[in-house]
Formats: structure tokens, C-alpha cells, sequence
């Protein structure tokens, strides 16, 4: 489709919002995301029109009314599979996916899983808060167990899903990981995510200021940030803690991660390493918890794949195999 | 016995007796290859110029186990040379592959019909498989029946032992060809057509074009020579509207419709689709359509399929999804999104009787509820419905047309008897289809994402990509004159009200219901809907003969309904709907027009035979019991 552009490269990040009032909860980790992710398009200059934010249900869901793109709000869990149409049908479209712990990786876990498998280009954020915001308060697919909710009073005796780990084993080739409130690490990563072709996986950790408050505390802390975060870096050694004094290396003998004073034997981090990637998804309290890019590897994106034609003829189809003439 | 391939010494007198109309059922072991032999007849039979009907009969499972009654695998055909619109009330010929087919198809076969039947396979295992306490061969129970019974599978065996490079089961899977060849003498076909097919299907593998061959061949001249058969038969070229003439299935032309449609909208097909039976098929032959603008895609289920159809309708093409009564189920939420953000879609409903799984093979029309209101909340659409096999190619782009000129979803009805049974379709010229070019919103002036079209009420299509039309929409209720989130109760009700006369208005855009057959008045009409049309007809036919007052109303239409059809039904004295449900359209007629129709059900998972219908026309009023669409016969 041939459209005309408007000078959207000097847009400002305000020009991204809609003239709807935003309606999440004063506090809401929501506010810092909608913010960056308007910074990045900004940054980017990402062009309106060709645009599109498409969501499911849930308090994440409701993202695409406050972008001034084109939007699509549907059903619960289903947004992978409209957006996987609007790219078959429209493949220069920027299309972002907006979804949440519930959305994404309860109700609609299986679309996440073959959306992510397909490798269609799409941007697909998944605001992880740990509960059923919308629903007030119940325990989602990523809460801990033991978690206290109106459905689990007792606390939750189920295990939780990793996010990124999920992303990976569904063979997404772009999977990263990001907190509301990292503001500056945030728009990097979502500007890595709009420049990657094919389906690009960011879990941003997110505070539920009503339902959840501080569950992210012990990661994102001020005081225990530096201990409890590695941001890992492509080509950069995996280190962390205020001085960066401590770094992760393979255990010798092992294939699991250790805790060693920085030294040359820390790992350096490879983004293009799948394995790599999938032990720090894994990475949970004691370990620091990894933020940034864990996985990058381009592949052809599947709606550049599909093929199309043109040019069949009608009469020729119909006809078929096989016609016979009936003469009067 | 020994092959008979050499001519015979004493020349037999063999007489040609003509016929007007013959039913042929194929039957065997879903190994068989009853489907392809009863394809290759009707293929032949067209060809020649009989009128031709067809009902395959297959089991769900793909490979039963050999010999089994679940196992049992059917195809009947019906040709003639006189215009026929059913396969056929009872077979004249059942071809009998093992005893399993026999057991389950003799009860279906006429009073004195023709069995011909391959003894081989009545060993002691089989003949148990098929639950016989003792061989129907021997204990007299074909008494009354014209048995043909031959040895096929070592007739077979010793025409091509030492012909071919083949094991003995490879030889034993051209049988059906041996079968075929002997029914090609009986009935006096021409071999040419199925020859030229096995050399082309096999051509990689010239010894199974071979085997093939000479099967055909020596079955023809096995009934040819043999004393088994002394008379044979011809059917004459029907006389039917000049043209040219292909055979076509229901999920055939679907297929093709949607191509054509996607071309006479001048936009892009996308189809988006799960298997599932008996829809798969359009899928199928779709995918195999590269060169039309058409894309195909297998979704993850059913949910995602038509997800991505209204994905792609959102972005600008034409979305289309097909399942079966099931998979329509788990679409329902996804309609409801359809409905409310009123993106222009298609959803084929192949219907399969049900509840649940049921029965995936076998044919029902039980989804009209569903169609027209098994959705939550008030949420209206189109829904159409294909009454023949070719039916479904006007059908298609009928339901493409409504979809884009009212953006709404569209439900086309079809079902497993219309997805499978074969027709001969005169062909449309493709030039003169009308074409319907759809065109998007692009002027900014005045544009919210709800604003309509003041006779269609329509909304604008706004597709992504179009600077200064940025927009959203979604689930939640919208204001009527901005198009954004509105809680307001007036505007509510305002916007159900505009949803249902939207839909409500495309009656003003759709043929008035026509009669079929007979008067626009008198003393009975038989209002049936989608796949029933050919048995309808026929019994409509057959009863006025016979001097009753009746007529046939077929509904194309089924939401909203032709706007002169409560008026149409009041001038009968009696209304009697026959389905294959227990009662779905008639409540829609009573509810809507407050007529007295009487139901008449049929849920046997096969079609109505012509004279269930006669009869019941005959029958003068129901039983009470039938009166509102309960009960109905067994079938």
C-alpha cells in the first residue's frame, strides 16, 4: 500500500497519545510503559498510520486507546491471532501486541505459544504484574506459589510459569525482559524490539499498585537492585551487584550458572546463544534476575514467507479438470 | 474358477436393455477404494450426459478394522437421462466388497435389486467381523435378490499374476478397478475416461498404471464373456440446458466461489482455517490456488482461525474461516467481536450431525440455531444457505457481497451430504459474473470509525495505513456519533437497535423468496432450507403429478428472512418444513409470522429420501404429536 507520510520522524512522544483519558489505577505500573513506549516510537520515528497496537482483556488490554495509531481491542487471549491476520493481510504494518501475565500465558497460552513458534513480525509486550488486575485480584499464571488471593485464600499451591523461559521453548528468536519503572532500559529494549524482524517477546515486570503492590520488590528495590538485577548486554561480561564486583559463570561440570567474584572467567554475554538464553530466563532470587536482551537471532519473519500469486485465470479454474459440452 | 481373459467359444447372446434411471451403491471396506470407484462411475456417467447425483457414505475413522461394520465405506450414485436432484431414494445395484458391506447396505437395496458380490471375501473371519451366524451365500437370505456372485479377488489376481511387478497386496488394491470394469460392461461405459485417469494419477509408477489397466479391462471383459451376465444396460444422455457441463462438489465450489468472489470485490481472500470434517476440504483447495490472490492459513484452532480472518478483514482484506457445528462453537465470542467492531467476514458452517463430536461423516442441518442466534447478547448477522452442491459457488460470493456491503460477519450453511455429493455444474461465464468492487474510506472529513452509511448503515472500512484515519475500536461499547468507549445506557440501546436494523435492512437487498415449484397459493406449502432441496423438489414433483395442491419454498435466506415471506407463507392452508434437525427452521417461521407450520424432522445422519416426503405429503395432517417439530420419524 502506497501512503503518503507525514513528517512523523519529528514527532514528539505526545503526539503518540490519543485524546482519551487514561483510566488505570493512580500509580499504575502501566503509566511508565504507556511513556516509554510512546519515548520509542518517538525515537524511532514510528509512522502513525502505519501502525497498529492490538490487545486482548485484561488492564494491559486497554493500551491501544490511549496510542494516536490505529488500535484494536478484541478478545480475551485471541490478539496474537488477529494481529497474525492484519500482518498476512497488511506485511508493512508496525504491529504491536499488548498483553498481559493473564491474557498472554493463561487464557491465551496456546495462540502465545504458535504466534512466537510461526515467527510473525510483531512487537508482543507482556505487562507481567503476577495478578487478575481487571478481575480484582485473583492469582495469575505467573503468581508464586503460595500467593493470597480472593480465589486462593490458602495461598497458591501451584508453580509458575516463566515468561522468557516460555518465549524460548516456543522458539521466539527475540526475547527480552524489562521493569515499568527502568525507564531508560525500558525504551532501549522496546527500541531493540521494534527493530528486530519477526516476533520480538519483551516481559516487563510490572507493579499492581491496588492488587499486587511491591510484589517485584525483592528485584527491583532500590537498595537490592544491584544485587538481585543482572542487565545483560551482548558482548559484555555478566556482571552485577553496586560494583559490579560479582558475575555469573558455568559451573564446572555442570550446565547451570554460578555466583563468582567478576574475574575473566565470567561469562561474556552472546545474545545469539539460545542455551545461554535459556539459563538466564531461568534465573530466579537468589540469582540476580536478568534484565535486557537475552535472546536475539533473526529469521526470515513467517508473513514474508507465504506466498502469493496473481494472474490465475477464472474460466480456467472453473472449468476444472474436466468439462464436457451439452450441445442442444 | 480361472480368469476368463480369452474370448469364450460359444458366443453368448447378450441383450442391451435401456433404462431411464439406475442407483448404483458402491460398498466395501474403507480400504477399498469405494469412494474412487464411485467417483470414476459418476466421472464417466457425466461425461457420456447423464444427469448425475451422488452420496458418499464413509466412516469417520480412517482405516477401521478390515471387515468391520464401523468399517464400512459407501458411495452411491445416481444417473439418469432425465433431470435428477438426488442420489437416489434406494439402490437398484449394491456392490458388495466383503460381508461387513453387505450386512450394512442390503436393508437400502430394492425388492429384487442386483447384488454383485466378491465372494472372496466371505471367509469364517469376515463373515464373523461382520456379525453373520451364518453365510448369506448358502442359508437362502438373497432369495428375492438378482446375485451376481464372483470370485473378484482371484479373478483379479490371476489376470495380473506374472503381468506385473507387484506383491499380492498391492495386486489385491486394484480390485475395485476389476469391479469397476465389470459395472462398466453392465451398464454399457465407456472405459476411455478412467484410463486416461490412471495414467495420470499413477503416472511415476507405470506398474500401478498397469495393474490398474488391466484390471478395468479384464473386469469389462469378464462380464463381457461370461455367463454370469446376460443382459446388460444403457442410459441414455439426459436432456439438459446446453453449455458446458463439470462435476463439482459442494466444498468444491465454496472454494472456488470464494476465489471468484475475492476477484469480483476486486480485494484479497484470506482464509483462515482448522481442520476439521467435513469442511477441510475448501482449505484444501484453496491452498492448492496460489495464482488468485488468495492466501491460505492453517491456523492453531478454532478460535485462531477465525481470529486471524477478522485480523486480516480489520487490515483489509476479505476474512473467511469454515468449520463444522463443533468448531462454529468455539467461534462464537470471536462472531460476537465481529459483530460489535462490524468487520466484514465469512464463516462456512459445514454442518455434521451432533451434539458434540456426533457424527462427523454424516449430514444434519442442527446449526441453524446456532447460526442465526447462538451468540451472547443481542448479535445479529447474515445468514445464507446452499441448497444444491453447486449451489454453494453463488452462495459464496453472495455471502462475500452482504459481508463487505453491510460489514458484518456472514454464516454460509452447508453440510457433510452438500460438502461431499457430486453434480454436474453448467458453467458460469466468468466474464459476466457481476462484479461488486469494495472500496475504502481514505477522506479524513468527517470520519469517526462508526459513521454509516445512511442506507446501509454500514460502517466505513478504514483500513490501517491510511494517514489520518487512526482510529480504534474493539469490544467495548462505542458512542454512536464518535465511535469511542461509551458506557452511556441510551447509547446502548441505540447501537443494539442500529446492529439489528443493519442487518434487518439487508432484506431490502435480497431476491424476494420465490416458489420453487407450483403455485404462490393453495393448500400446501413444503418450506425446506439448504441441502433438502433436491428431495423437495423431486416429491413436490412427484405429488403434483399425482394432482395434489402443493408447492416447494426453498429458503436461501435464512437472517434476516426475504421480506415477503410471512406474506407468501399465509396463502397456504398448511405449511409442513421438513429438516434434517428436530425442528429448527419451522420455530424460526412460527416465531417470526406467527404461521401454523408443521415440523417434519428427519436425524438418521442421511438425507431425506424422495418418498419419506411424498408420503408425507400424501399423509394429509400429523400425527399431534409431530405437530411442532418433535418426534418426527425415526428415518
Amino acid at each position: 500500500m502506497t501512503v503518503t507520510t507525514i513528517t512523523d520522524a519529528q514527532l514528539a512522544p505526545k503526539d503518540y497519545a490519543s485524546d482519551q483519558e487514561v483510566r488505570w489505577c493512580p500509580g499504575c505500573g502501566d503509566y511508565a510503559i504507556l511513556k516509554a513506549v510512546q519515548k520509542a516510537c518517538a525515537d524511532m520515528g514510528v509512522v502513525r498510520e502505519r501502525t497498529v497496537f492490538v490487545s486482548g482483556i485484561g488492564c494491559a488490554a486497554r493500551f491501544p486507546y490511549y496510542m494516536s495509531t490505529y488500535g484494536f481491542h478484541t478478545v480475551h487471549g485471541r490478539a496474537p491471532a488477529i494481529a497474525t491476520g492484519i500482518k498476512l493481510a497488511n506485511p508493512d504494518l508496525d504491529v504491536w501486541v499488548m498483553t498481559g501475565d493473564g491474557d498472554g500465558l493463561s487464557i491465551g497460552g496456546n495462540h502465545m505459544l504458535h504466534v512466537l513458534r510461526r515467527n510473525v513480525d510483531l512487537k508482543i509486550i507482556l505487562f507481567n504484574n503476577e495478578i487478575y488486575g481487571l478481575t480484582k485480584g485473583q492469582y495469575s499464571p505467573t503468581s508464586r506459589r503460595g500467593t493470597r488471593s480472593p480465589s486462593t485464600p490458602l495461598g497458591s499451591i501451584e508453580n509458575p510459569v516463566s515468561a522468557c523461559a516460555f518465549a524460548l521453548g516456543a522458539g521466539a528468536r527475540f526475547v527480552a525482559r524489562s521493569i515499568d519503572t527502568l525507564q531508560a532500559h525500558l525504551i532501549a529494549t522496546l527500541k531493540r524490539a521494534q527493530g528486530h524482524r519477526g516476533a520480538s517477546f519483551i516481559e516487563i515486570l510490572q507493579n499492581c499498585v491496588v492488587f499486587n503492590d511491591a510484589v517485584f520488590e525483592n528485584i527491583t528495590g532500590k537498595e537490592v537492585a544491584p544485587d538481585a538485577q543482572v542487565l545483560v548486554e551482548h558482548g559484555k561480561p555478566l556482571l552485577f551487584g553496586k560494583n559490579k564486583e560479582k558475575g555469573l559463570r558455568l559451573k564446572p561440570g555442570k550446565l547451570e550458572l554460578e555466583i563468582v567474584p567478576a574475574a575473566p572467567d565470567v561469562l561474556v554475554h552472546d545474545e545469539t546463544n539460545r542455551p545461554l538464553a535459556q539459563l538466564l530466563a531461568a534465573l530466579e532470587p537468589p540469582f540476580p534476575v536478568a534484565m535486557g536482551v537475552l535472546y536475539c537471532n533473526p529469521a526470515t519473519s513467517y508473513e514474508r514467507e507465504v506466498v502469493v500469486g496473481s494472474g490465475g485465470s477464472l474460466d480456467a479454474l472453473l472449468n476444472g479438470e474436466r468439462t464436457w459440452e451439452v450441445v442442444p | 474358477m480361472s480368469a476368463v481373459i480369452e474370448p469364450p467359444i460359444e458366443t453368448i447372446d447378450k441383450h442391451l436393455e435401456e433404462l431411464d434411471t439406475v442407483t448404483i451403491r458402491f460398498a466395501g471396506d474403507s480400504g477399498d477404494g469405494m469412494q474412487l470407484t464411485g467417483t470414476q462411475f459418476t466421472n464417466t456417467s457425466a461425461i457420456m450426459g447423464n444427469d448425475i447425483s451422488t452420496l458418499p457414505d464413509f466412516p469417520a475413522e480412517i482405516r477401521a478394522p478390515a471387515g468391520s461394520l464401523p468399517g464400512v465405506s459407501g458411495f452411491q450414485l445416481n444417473f439418469s437421462n432425465h433431470d435428477i436432484r438426488t442420489p437416489g431414494d434406494q439402490p437398484n445395484v449394491l456392490v458388495a466388497m466383503n460381508p461387513a458391506a453387505l450386512k450394512v447396505n442390503l436393508p437400502d437395496l430394492e425388492e429384487g435389486g442386483t447384488l454383485i458380490i466378491n465372494t472372496d471375501e466371505f471367509t469364517k473371519d469376515n463373515l464373523e467381523h461382520a456379525a453373520y451366524k451364518s453365510n448369506p451365500l448358502e442359508d437362502g437370505s438373497l432369495v428375492g435378490y438378482r446375485v451376481h456372485q464372483l470370485p473378484i479377488s482371484t479373478l483379479n489376481r490371476n489376470a495380473l499374476k506374472g503381468n506385473v511387478q507387484l506383491s499380492r497386496k498391492e495386486i489385491d488394491r486394484s480390485k475395485n478397478f476389476f469391479a469397476l470394469g465389470v459395472l462398466y460392461w453392465l451398464y454399457d461405459r465407456p472405459l476411455d475416461s478412467t484410463l486416461s485417469w490412471i495414467n495420470s494419477k499413477f503416472k511415476k509408477n507405470p506398474e500401478l498404471v498397469k495393474a490398474n489397466e488391466v484390471a478395468l479391462k479384464t473386469g469389462y471383459n469378464f462380464a463381457e464373456t461370461t455367463e454370469v451376465f446376460t443382459t446388460h444396460y444403457t442410459v441414455k444422455k439426459a436432456v439438459i440446458a446446453p453449455g458446458r457441463y463439470r462435476k463439482i462438489t459442494g466444498n468444491e465450489a465454496t472454494a472456488i466461489g470464494m476465489i471468484a468472489a475475492g476477484q469480483l470485490a476486486g480485494k484479497q481472500i484470506i482464509y483462515c482455517s482448522y481442520p476439521i470434517t467435513p469442511a477441510s476440504d475448501i482449505l484444501h483447495a484453496l491452498a492448492a490456488q496460489k495464482n488468485f490472490n488468495v492466501i491460505t492459513f492453517q491456523a492453531e484452532d478454532e478460535i485462531a482461525a477465525i481470529g486471524a480472518a477478522i485480523g486480516a478483514a480489520y487490515a483489509g482484506a476479505l476474512g473467511v474461516t469454515s468449520s463444522s457445528g463443533p468448531g462454529v462453537a468455539l467461534k462464537t465470542e470471536m462472531l460476537g467481536l465481529a459483530i460489535a467492531t462490524e468487520l466484514p467476514i465469512v464463516v462456512v458452517d459445514a454442518q455434521r450431525a451432533g451434539p458434540s463430536t456426533g457424527m462427523p461423516t454424516k449430514a444434519e442441518q442442527s446449526d441453524l440455531f446456532q447460526a442465526v442466534h447462538g451468540r451472547n447478547a443481542d448479535a445479529p448477522l447474515a445468514v445464507l444457505a446452499a441448497a444444491t452442491a453447486s449451489d454453494c459457488f453463488d452462495v459464496a460470493i453472495e455471502a462475500v457481497r452482504i459481508a463487505t456491503k453491510y460489514m458484518t460477519p456472514v454464516i454460509l450453511l452447508s453440510d457433510a451430504y452438500l460438502a461431499h455429493a457430486a453434480e454436474p455444474w453448467r458453467l458460469p461465464d466468468a466474464s459476466k459474473l457481476p462484479r461488486f468492487p469494495v472500496h475504502f474510506r481514505t477522506d479524513p472529513a468527517g470520519f469517526h470509525p462508526f459513521v454509516r452509511d445512511p442506507v446501509t448503515l454500514a460502517r466505513a472500512w478504514a483500513v490501517p495505513g491510511t494517514p489520518q484515519l487512526e482510529h480504534r475500536i474493539g469490544g467495548l461499547e462505542r458512542d454512536y456519533d464518535s465511535g469511542h468507549i461509551s458506557y452511556d445506557p441510551d447509547n446502548h440501546a441505540r447501537m443494539t437497535k442500529a446492529r439489528a436494523d443493519k442487518i434487518a435492512g439487508i432484506a431490502n437487498d435480497i431476491p424476494l423468496q420465490n416458489v420453487s415449484l407450483g403455485e404462490d397459493h393453495g393448500k400446501l406449502a413444503v418450506v425446506g432450507w439448504g441441502s433438502t432441496f433436491g428431495a423437495i423438489h423431486q416429491a413436490v414433483k412427484i405429488a403434483r403429478d399425482e394432482g395434489n395442491d402443493v408447492a416447494h419454498i426453498h429458503v436461501r435466506y435464512l437472517s434476516p428472512f426475504p421480506r415477503n415471506l410471512g406474506d407468501l407463507l399465509r396463502r397456504y392452508d398448511r405449511v409442513l418444513v421438513p429438516e434434517m434437525n428436530n425442528g429448527q427452521l419451522v420455530k424460526l417461521l412460527r416465531a417470526e409470522y406467527l404461521v401454523d407450520a408443521e415440523g417434519f424432522s428427519k436425524v438418521t445422519g442421511k438425507p431425506f429420501r424422495v418418498t419419506d416426503i411424498v408420503q408425507r405429503i400424501r399423509g394429509g395432517a400429523p400425527p399431534p404429536s409431530e405437530g411442532s417439530g418433535f418426534g418426527g420419524e425415526a428415518g
